[in-house]
């Protein structure tokens, strides 16, 4: 007699299996616990970089950046995907997970690892940011801590392929995996070259740090170390989607325009998304322009192709749905109409606007190479990455923990006003900060820099007073972010132990990763996974004609945004 | 992304296109995934690093 191990959530339907559940519980409960570090931190950051408060002293603003980048963009984005990645291997494909004893070790190794490194920082002889660029030391746990992080995420991600096979084996679905597991393949593919690249540049860096190796080569550091560093955003960027197109199917029944065509752009992410990683190389010298054009522009704008594609076809998908449904007036009444005071939906379409307006216009303008001078190393960079992580990919992974909440760790939100209310305080935040720390850059003001005021320096430089407001309206911005950050930690972990249970089988425990109790476990092996309906061609991309605008406003800002900083390249660097 | 549980599965005796053996096939995407950037991105940027003469 085989063990019932699956239960059926009742609201939604989905399959979740006891120990795929746990360990999906545990990954994400993580997760937030370094949002909440990374996010306090950054406050600290924002409010040191306002030139008004200039709140921490010097030391201790490199420690708070350096643990608010590591913390925020690594352990609370990667505890996270991991349990995407359960979900969308496990639950999507309604199959066992591989090997779960090696999923907690991975989730072992993942703490243990992740502690470490913020010993190393809290001693606080470690203070090298995120990057760790040589030679600037950092002590040998920091390193180690790394390694044992990836190591464990490394199983994560062959767990993944695992449970691929076994549901191929065992016929837990008919036909191809369904979109969004596509996406987290993606994204674990990613991963395994993001690691891969980490191992090969962090086990030398960690020899060094012990003393058995006496030299690394800061280029070669810098080059290999982003191969980790900017595919590590990659893999946001495939899961971030893949949750997308989940949370389209989920909220509105939508089914992808073309699978054929969203499943070749993820192909295209596979392909040239990580030759990308040499956009941060652009300023270095020792390496050719061959070859930082090579994959900084051909390779780059394939991928950059893709996500427009994904661009399109998640809110064209919203939209076709919306318009069967009967929202058919106009341009944009699908778009009136959709539900924006679910936090699901409302944080979801505010990450794709300002990941793909502000994200993606700015990085591909600062991937070009010319242009790139201007603002490389300035405090233009974050403001870029705050769209595009902070936003959206942290923003994704909050809607769709409000989502997750009743369906995973079957527990009621608790405080529904605030809910409605989060995505919308800290995409507003958030979009003030990036906003603004664009702008700060583009006057010169440099990133990662305690004081631009210069008050101690020999060589004194005044910055333009606008760059100075600039600062102060970004730390503001920064604030208001915090806010709803703190707001997110305060939700979601409240209703995990206060919010009403949907489930008299979820206790206390059953919120933090221990299964829920077995006699909510009654399915054997749930029925097989069939295929989608034919899928009715031709007349999506003309019912899509909002989208379409909307793709045409985008194209227009892009062209738009792409002049003027080729003109202003060309009046601080004049010619001829 | 759901999919119709009580669907008859009538696709199954056609051929498969090409294109969607690649996709369908999760190990190949892994080497393509993994060569792509280590051949063009790794590789070529080490070796012109090192082809960068030493000064004594
Ligand atoms: C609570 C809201 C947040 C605030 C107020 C904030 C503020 C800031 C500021 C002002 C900087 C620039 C510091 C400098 O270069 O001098 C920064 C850097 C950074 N932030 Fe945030 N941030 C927040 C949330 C996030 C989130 C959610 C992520 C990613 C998921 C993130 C990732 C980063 C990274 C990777 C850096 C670069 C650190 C470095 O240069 O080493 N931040 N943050
Ligand atoms: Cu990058």
């Amino acid at each position: 007699m085989a063990a019932k191990m699956f239960r059926q959530c009742p609201d939604s339907g989905l399959f979740f299996h006891k120990s795929a559940e746990s360990l999906m519980k545990a990954h994400a409960v993580l997760g937030v616990v370094y949002l909440l570090v990374g996010g306090f931190l950054g406050l600290l950051v924002a409010l040191t970089r306002m030139p008004s408060l200039h709140l921490l002293s010097a030391e201790d603003f490199y420690l708070a950046l350096s643990i608010h980048g590591t913390a925020i963009l690594i352990f609370w984005i990667i505890f996270f995907e991991m349990a995407v990645l359960y979900f969308a291997a496990s639950t999507l494909l309604r199959c066992r997970p591989a090997t779960p004893a090696f999923g907690w070790l991975g989730f072992l190794l993942m703490v243990i690892g992740s502690t470490l490194v913020m010993v190393a920082f809290f001693r606080g002889n470690s203070s090298v940011m995120f990057t760790s660029y040589v030679p600037m030391p950092a002590e040998p746990i920091f390193y180690l801590g790394l390694i044992l992080f990836a190591v464990g995420a490394l199983i994560g991600c062959f767990i993944f392929l695992g449970t691929l096979v076994i549901a191929k084996q065992e016929k837990t679905y008919d036909g191809s995996v369904p979109l969004v597991t596509f996406g987290a393949l993606t994204a674990a593919i990613i991963a395994i070259f993001t690691i891969a690249s980490g191992a090969v540049i962090l086990i030398p860096t960690w020899l060094w740090s012990l003393g058995f190796i006496n030299h690394i080569d800061p280029l070669m550091y810098r080059t290999v170390w982003w191969a980790l560093g900017h595919s590590s955003q990659q893999i946001n960027v495939a899961a971030h989607v893949s949750i997308w197109y989940a949370i389209a199917a989920i909220l509105f029944g939508a089914r992808p325009m073309s699978e054929k065509v969203s499943r070749t752009a993820f192909l295209l992410y596979i392909l040239f998304l990580q030759l990308a990683s040499a956009h941060h190389i652009l300023a270095d010298p020792g390496v050719s322009s061959t070859w930082k054009v090579f994959n900084t522009s051909y390779a780059m704008y394939l991928a950059v192709l893709a996500s427009m594609v994904h661009g399109l076809t998640v809110p064209g998908c919203i939209e076709v749905a919306q318009r069967k449904k009967g929202f058919n007036n106009g341009l944009f009444e699908w778009l009136k109409k959709a539900p924006w005071a679910n936090p699901v939906f409302s944080g979801m379409f505010i990450a794709m606007i300002i990941f793909g307006f502000i994200g993606g216009i700015t990085g591909v303008v600062m991937g070009t190479e010319q242009i790139n001078l201007i603002i490389h190393n300035t405090i233009f960079v974050p403001g870029h990455f705050h769209a595009t992580v902070a936003v959206g990919t942290t923003l994704t992974f909050m809607a769709i923990t409000y989502f997750l909440i009743p369906v995973l760790f079957r527990r009621e939100l608790i405080w529904p006003t605030a809910c409605k209310w989060q995505p919308y305080i800290f995409g507003g935040g958030m979009l003030i900060l990036s906003l603004f720390l664009l702008g700060a850059g583009t006057l010169g003001v440099p990133r990662r820099h305690w004081d631009i005021n210069f008050s101690d320096a020999l060589l004194q430089f005044q910055f333009a007073g606008t760059a100075i407001t600039m600062l102060g309206i970004a730390g503001f911005g920064g604030f208001l972010a915090a806010v709803g950050g703190a707001l997110f930690c305060l939700i979601a972990v409240g209703s995990l132990v206060f919010g009403k249970r949907l489930d008299p089988g979820a206790s206390l425990f059953s919120s933090f990763g221990f299964p829920m109790a077995s006699s909510c476990y009654n399915v054997e092996r749930p029925g097989k996974l069939g295929l989608a309906p034919v899928e009715q061609t031709g007349d999506g991309g003309v019912q899509a004609k909002g989208t379409f605008v909307l793709a045409l406003v985008f194209l227009a800002s892009f062209v738009v945004y792409f002049f003027i900083n080729a003109k202003y390249l060309s009046s601080i660097w004049p010619m001829g | 992304m759901q999919k119709n549980d009580n669907q008859e599965s009538t696709q199954e005796e056609e051929a498969v296109p090409g294109m969607q053996q690649l996709l369908d096939n999760p190990f190949m995407l892994l080497f393509l995934g993994v060569m792509f950037p280590t051949v063009f991105y790794i590789l070529w940027g080490i070796m012109e690093i090192i082809s960068i003469p030493a000064v004594k």
